[in-house]
Parts: C-alpha cells; sequence; structure tokens
C-alpha cells in the first residue's frame, strides 16, 4: 500500500499540480510539497507528491556505485 | 526519470551480490532481517532476490501490510458499515476481499452494498461532492505514508464544506510497532530494513530510539533491486563490524540509503498535518494484538468527521480465520510455506486471510512468486 511512483511536473494550479506518470498526465494534490516547479520530480502516492525526488542525488549514489565497482574490477 | 533505470542494471546488481556473499562469510551466525514494509517484501519477491543472497541471510516480511494487520474488528465494523443504504464506502482495492468473521466487502457488494474502489481518497471526496445525500466513508487504512495524503483530502473537504464526507480511521503508526516486536521474546530479528516510504513522511531519525534500545542495525532503503541490496550490505556490514571483540564496540546506527527523497527530519509539512488532525492512541494489530501509542484518532474539534462517532457499528464478538497463521507470519516467526493452508486452501482466488489478499501480503507475494 505503500507504492509510490516518480512523476514530472509539467504544470502547477494552486494545491494541484498536473504530472506526467509513466506518459499519462494526471492531476495530485501538492500540498505536503507545496513548492514544487516545473520540470521537477515527485513521488506520487495515492493522488498525492509525498516529495521531491533529488535527481542530483540519486545521480551521485549510482555513479558512486558505478565507480566502486569499477574499480574493483580492474584490481581482480 | 532516466537515471532511476540504473538501479535496476543487472552489471551492478550482479557485484554487489557478489560483494554481499564475501562479506556473509565473515558472520559467525545466521542474519535475520527483516523487511519492515509490505511493498519491500513484494519487490523483493518479484526480483527473486531472496534466493539470490548467501543461505545464511534471511529476509523475514515484518507487519507492514496495511490490510493485514487491520484488526478483525474493524474489518467487522467495515463490513457493517458497507450494509447501511444511507452509506458509500470508498476504499483502496486491497481492502476488498479480506475475510470478515463472516462476510467481506466483496460479497456484500455483490448482494447490492454500494462500495467503490478508489485510487486517492481525493476521489472518495468527489464521490462526497456528487452524493450530498449519502454519507461517504473512505476506509482509512495506512501507516504514516498514507495518513498525511488521507488527511490532506479530509482538510480539503473539510474546507470546501463537504460535511458528508466521513473516515473509518484504521491507521497505524510503524515505530511503536517495532518496539513491540522487538520486545517479543517470540521474536528474533538481528536488523531492520526501514520502509522507505514511511521514511519520507517520519524521517530516518525516527528509528534512532530502537536502534540504540535493542541496538540493532537499521537501514532506510529504496524499492529497487539495487536499493534493497544496498540496504541488506548496509545491515551486514554493521553486523560483521560488530563481531569483532573490541573493548570500544561500535554501536549499531540507522543509516539512510535511500536520500534522494528521505531526509532525516522528514516531511514537516505532513507531521504538522497529522498533528493538528489526529491525537495518539492505544491500538489493536491483528496477531499482535493492543500496542501501546500505535494508533491514531481524530481530535475533538474533529470528530465529526469520524463515521463510529456518527453511526454505532456494533458488531459483537469478532474471529480470526481458523488455522490462519497471519499473525505469526506478520511478526517474522512464521514463513508462508509454514501454514498448512498455504496454496491449496488459500490462495489469492480463495483466500483464508488477509496475508493472501492483499498484493502486498507475504502470502500473496510468495504465492505469486516464491512459490516452492
Ligand atoms: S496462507 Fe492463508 S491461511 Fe495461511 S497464513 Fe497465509 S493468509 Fe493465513
Amino acid at each position: 500500500m505503500c507504492l509510490a511512483v516518480p512523476a514530472e511536473v509539467i504544470a502547477i494550479d494552486g494545491k494541484h499540480a498536473v504530472v506526467d506518470l509513466n506518459g499519462n498526465r494526471t492531476e495530485v494534490g501538492i500540498k505536503l510539497v507545496p513548492d514544487v516547479e516545473v520540470g521537477e520530480y515527485l513521488l506520487i502516492h495515492a493522488g498525492y507528491a509525498i516529495n521531491k525526488i533529488d535527481a542530483q542525488e540519486a545521480k551521485e549514489r549510482i555513479e558512486l556505485l558505478e565507480e566502486f565497482y569499477a574499480g574493483l574490477e580492474e584490481i581482480s | 526519470m532516466q537515471v532511476l533505470k540504473k538501479y535496476r542494471n543487472p552489471e551492478l546488481i550482479k557485484p554487489m551480490l557478489n560483494e554481499i556473499s564475501e562479506l556473509s562469510q565473515k558472520l559467525d551466525e545466521e542474519l535475520k532481517l527483516m523487511e519492515v514494509c509490505g511493498t519491500h517484501t513484494m519487490a523483493i519477491s518479484k526480483y527473486g532476490l531472496r534466493s539470490l543472497l548467501p543461505k545464511n541471510i534471511k529476509l523475514l516480511s515484518g507487519p507492514g501490510c496495511p490490510v493485514c494487520v487491520t484488526s478483525q474488528q474493524e474489518i467487522d465494523e467495515m463490513i457493517a458499515l458497507s450494509k447501511m443504504p444511507e452509506v458509500i464506502v470508498t476504499t483502496f482495492g486491497d481492502m476488498i476481499k479480506v475475510p470478515g468473521s463472516n462476510s467481506s466487502l466483496e460479497k456484500e457488494k455483490s448482494r447490492g452494498a454500494d462500495i467503490r474502489i478508489v485510487y486517492s481518497p481525493l476521489a472518495a471526496v468527489e464521490i462526497a461532492k456528487e452524493n450530498p445525500e449519502k454519507i461517504v466513508v473512505f476506509l482509512a487504512v495506512g501507516f504514516e505514508t498514507t495518513i498525511p495524503v488521507i488527511a490532506a483530502a479530509l482538510e480539503e473537504a473539510i474546507e470546501e464544506g463537504i460535511d458528508n464526507f466521513k473516515l473509518f480511521v484504521a491507521h497505524k503508526l510503524i515505530p511503536p510497532a517495532l518496539e513491540a516486536l522487538l520486545n517479543d521474546n517470540e521474536v528474533k530479528i538481528d536488523g531492520l530494513i526501514c520502509p522507505g516510504h514511511v521514511s519520507i513522511m517520519i524521517g530516518s531519525k525516527a528509528y534512532e530510539e530502537v536502534v540504540n534500545r535493542y541496538d540493532l542495525p537499521a537501514i532506510v532503503a529504496g524499492f529497487e533491486p539495487l536499493d534493497i541490496l544496498d540496504g541488506v550490505k548496509g545491515a551486514l556490514k554493521q553486523k560483521v563490524e560488530a563481531q569483532v571483540e573490541v573493548e570500544d564496540k561500535v554501536k549499531a546506527k540507522v543509516e539512510n540509503r535511500y536520500g534522494r527523497v528521505v531526509k532525516d527530519e522528514g516531511n514537516q509539512i505532513a507531521q504538522d498535518l497529522i498533528r493538528r488532525l489526529y491525537q495518539v492512541v492505544d491500538t489493536a494489530w491483528r496477531g499482535i494484538g493492543i500496542i501501546p501509542n500505535s494508533g491514531l484518532e481524530l481530535r475533538d474539534e474533529y470528530a465529526e468527521y469520524e463515521i463510529r462517532n456518527v453511526i454505532d457499528l456494533d458488531v459483537g464478538d469478532s474471529n480470526e480465520p481458523q488455522g490462519c497463521s497471519c499473525g505469526e507470519i506478520l511478526k517474522g516467526i512464521k514463513l508462508p510455506y509454514d501454514c498448512q493452508l498455504f496454496g491449496d486452501v488459500c490462495n489469492p482466488q480463495h483466500p483464508v486471510g488477509p496475508c493472501m489478499v492483499s498484493s502486498e501480503g507475504s502470502c500473496a507475494a510468495y504465492y505469486k512468486y516464491d512459490r516452492r
């Protein structure tokens, strides 16, 4: 039940935002994450945004892993 | 978001599994980790991670399936509610097949009860708007992830003056449940994979008390295969380090490995909203019993929005399904295979207990992906 999916903000209208969710446009509540901007990514749960997705953090974490395992391969 | 796809990259999953396997050889004893969240249980089964992990690392499902932990009495009350002609019951789909003592919402629906499945509580508010002559009740089950979402919808209904919209509040709180589990002598867990989306709301700090008191690692993890394995790796590393006999033993700690959405402090707006509308109360969990301070009730100012303050629902004694081990499975004491009914008698078409109904229930996840 705690499933949440990423979606990109297309437009904002007061308490709601239009997002692109897997290619479908839907309206979601943004009461819990009020300061969203077009182009940002949100995590959507039961019709509401529950937080922003920090794209930078997502990228850095995966790059860290990529580098780490690439390094291991070179050693072995 | 393209970068998220990389969290499923087999080129990374493989070396991470190797790393886990190497580390696991240093373990003195078996490592039992509880994935608290039902969405994790589902993902673990779906990606087949259980069988990819070394034999001495066990992943056990926890109490993190809201439908599964809803008490039998609450289920019976919801069913009784649905039989009232003046009421429209709105609910997330998971709830509909859960067997009550004598019936289920699905059965009542086939007998003509007005029960509607919605994806969002906002849709339930819309139904209330369209049906002013009816009382429209939303079955408010769920943990900290869902609580603020439903609270936000209720607030929107109140602001719009839609007062035929009501809630059946059956919410549950995760940290007190963890505390209760770890206090239970029967329960044997060495570490926690913490629910990623509950953590968005309450923050990774919320687990510090439990971690300090019981000295076991707690890792906040996301839901992609790499996220989950990274969570396992985190707990494993802490455990291996703690084995070393030194004077200044390293204490177990909370690690947030889902930083792209989870912050230490959580979502303040959501927390404020919950505090504004609700007060904390004791509540009963299936299989566990009453856990102090693990439930919510609308504050006096909002009491009129709780359906049980409007309609009296006396259902008498409730009986949990005979032979069903959901309670023990929720505590990580048994696995679905240990239930005699699993498979033949109890399956998703004919569920005996709620753990087989909800797509996130352990029995349903094991039936779909991990059947022996
Ligand atoms: S298999 Fe069915 S009866 Fe057995 S514990 Fe799971 S839900 Fe209950």
